[in-house]
This record gives structure tokens, sequence and C-alpha cells, in this order.
């Protein structure tokens, strides 16, 4: 079938200003918007520029806002998009945009860096694993599926206004940490997201949890933060 | 950086548009506050002016305002109370959705008599 997908494009080195452009492609219902622009940048115009390595949902490198709303364009696939339609492909919003799909991702990035996404330990390393129950384990397992793909940070209003909260993300990678019991970082984590910049911003707009392609509860996510907070108990 | 950013609007859910909702109430809600303290307050300095003022509120214009005005406190009590759930109910964020529709239903079984009985007040004399 013949699908029409509108994607907005800008070059900063040739125009100032985003402009929609609409391509026709054909394509199988089962395919995905990965392929549709696949198949504009390899049979039509080549300069279309955006990112994607795994295409399976696994990297997180093609978040995008497709119809509207943040979503991986190889998971998307165009028969749940209402093809009869136009297809809206747009940068996703909040991060500068470097041309056309591609934003500058390093902001978000440094919010993760900066709730220390790693294990914190002290004394003596025990010979073998450090053994966890099944129970603690459970615990932050939702919040280890996060691939990175921007897509909750950049669909939350509170992001876009204000670019130094740490952003959905930030808290999930910061949650994944925070309740594992191996863990000894939690009371720096819980400072750091303690900041006006931190899981106060959050204002439960849900856009996140919508948007996260593996599913995870975002929200929920950043309210056992909130609740870890107020009751100094995780 | 794209001088205007051409781009839609983002097509968030009923989540991001009672965050949208809560805020304009609130906004609303504020300088109907504001309003109500200072002629309030003018009790104190002249009740003979109090009542002038007041009396001016009796028309159909501020009648439909209030009808406004009471959407607008019943939609962001009930929405307070969901959010608290949210943030406190460590079940809240799951059922959100469901706790809207809850909100939905109260403001609708509540907002309707009223504006039944303020109207007939109003209009009818
Ligand atoms: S939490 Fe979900 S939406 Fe956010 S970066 Fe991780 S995988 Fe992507
Ligand atoms: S290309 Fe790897 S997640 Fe989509």
């Amino acid at each position: 079938m013949d699908v029409k997908v509108k994607i907005l494009r800008y070059n900063p080195e040739v125009v100032d200003e985003a402009e929609w452009k609409t391509y026709s492609v054909t394509l199988q219902p089962t395919d995905r918007v990965l392929d549709a622009l696949h198949k504009i940048k390899w049979e039509q115009d080549g300069t279309l520029t955006f990112r994607r390595s795994c295409a399976h949902g696994v990297c997180g490198s093609d978040a995008m806002r497709i119809n509207g709303r943040n979503r991986l364009a190889c998971k998307t696939l165009i028969k749940d998009l209402n093809p009869d339609k136009e297809i809206t492909v747009e940068p996703i919003k909040g991060l500068t945009v470097l041309k056309d799909l591609v934003v500058d991702m390093d902001p978000f990035f440094e919010a993760y860096r900066a709730v220390m996404p790693f294990l914190v330990t002290s004394g003596h390393e025990p010979t073998r694993e450090r053994i966890q129950s099944q129970a603690d384990r459970d615990r932050f397992d939702d919040t280890t599926k996060c691939i990175l793909c921007a897509a909750c940070t950049t669909s939350c209003p509170v992001f876009w206004s204000d670019g130094q909260y740490f952003g959905p993300q930030a808290i999930v990678g910061a949650h994944r940490f925070i309740f594992d019991s191996r863990d000894e970082g939690t009371e720096q984590r819980l400072e750091i997201l303690n900041d006006k910049e931190g899981v106060w911003r959050c204002r439960t707009t849900f856009n996140c949890t919508d948007a996260c392609p593996r599913g995870i509860e975002v929200t929920k996510a950043i309210q056992e933060v909130k609740r870890a907070l107020i009751f100094r108990r995780v | 950086m794209p001088s205007k950013p051409a781009g839609t609007l983002y097509r968030g859910r009923e989540g991001m548009w009672s965050w949208v909702a809560h805020r304009i109430t609130g906004v609303g809600i504020f300088f109907f506050l504001l309003v109500h303290v200072l002629d309030t307050a003018l009790v104190r300095v002249s009740p003979h002016a109090y009542n002038e003022v007041i009396g001016t509120y009796k028309n159909p214009v501020v009648g439909l305002l209030e009808v406004g005005l009471v959407a607008a406190i019943l939609f962001h009590a009930f929405n307070g109370i969901r959010l608290i759930l949210i943030d406190f109910w460590a079940k809240g964020p799951r059922y959100q959705r469901q706790l809207m529709i809850g909100v939905g239903v109260i403001w609708v079984v509540l907002f309707v008599p009223f504006v039944i009985r303020h109207l007939t007040h109003v209009f009818g004399g």
C-alpha cells in the first residue's frame, strides 16, 4: 500500500528553519516506520538523516516523535498508525536538533551520569557473586530494562520547559540501584535526586510511562523514589 | 536551532491533559480568591460599600461565571486527591487512568445537580 510520510526536515547548513516534507512510499502494513525511513533514504532522498543501529528495539537509537508521540521507529508498525492518513515523523522534543531527526543527546546522558548508575560498594569484595534473594531482585526488575532511548525524558512537559530537570530516564537509572539490596550508594543518589531539579519536578503527566518502548512504569519508579525520600526508607 | 519549532503538539493522554487542566483551573481559582479576599475585606472598611459590591454580583453574567468557578473547583479538588493518591498510594500510578475516570464521574454527579439548581436561581428570579 502507498503511505504518505511527513517528516520534519532541518539542515542547519542550508536553512535556518525546519520544514515539513512529504514522501510517498510503498509499504506492507507489517513494515515499521524505520522501514519507511530506510526506503526514503535509500530510494528517494539520501540526505534524510536519522539514527538507528540494531533495528530491533535493543539499542535505543531511534526514538522519534511519530504521529505526535515518542516511539521507537523500529518498533512501530505501519498498520498500528492509521496509514490512510499521513504519518508524521519529528525529532524528539527538548533537545537541540542537529539535523533532521538527530538530536544532541549530551544533556540527556549527562543527567544519567549524574545519578551514579553503577554499583557502589565498600569493604571486602566477596570471592563469589553478591547474593540477593529473588524478592530483593524483583524490586528493581522493571528499571533494569531501560535502553536509554530518551523517549521518556523528551516526552516530559517539565523537561521541555526546564532542561535542567534530571528527567524521567535519570530517575529510572537511579531507581535501578537505589532499590538494589547489594548497593551502598543509595543515600548519595537520593540526595542528588532531592535537588530542586530532581524528582520533585515530576508533575505525574504519565507521558513518560506511555512513551517507554520497554513498557517500564516510569512514573511509578519516580513515585517510589519520592516516597523513599519522604519516608527515608527504601 | 530552528528559529520556529514547526513541530506538532505532543499528543499526550489524560495524564498530560489533566495536568494542563489542573494548572488552568488552579490559576483561575487563584484570581477568584484574590478578588474574593478583597471584596470580603471591604466589610471592615464599610459594611455599606460591601453590600453594594456584593449586590452587583446579582446578575446573569456573574451567575454564569459562578458555574465556571464551581466546575473549576470541583475538578481541581478531586484531581488534587487523584494526584495525592498517585504519589502516596503504592498502586496509584498503575491505576491513574481509573482514578481519572473516578474524578470525571464524581465531577458530573456533583456538577449537574448544581448547575440545574443554580441556574434556576439565577434565571428563575
Ligand atoms: S525508561 Fe524507557 S523511554 Fe526512558 S530511556 Fe529507558 S527505555 Fe527509553
Ligand atoms: S534501532 Fe535500535 S532500538 Fe531502534
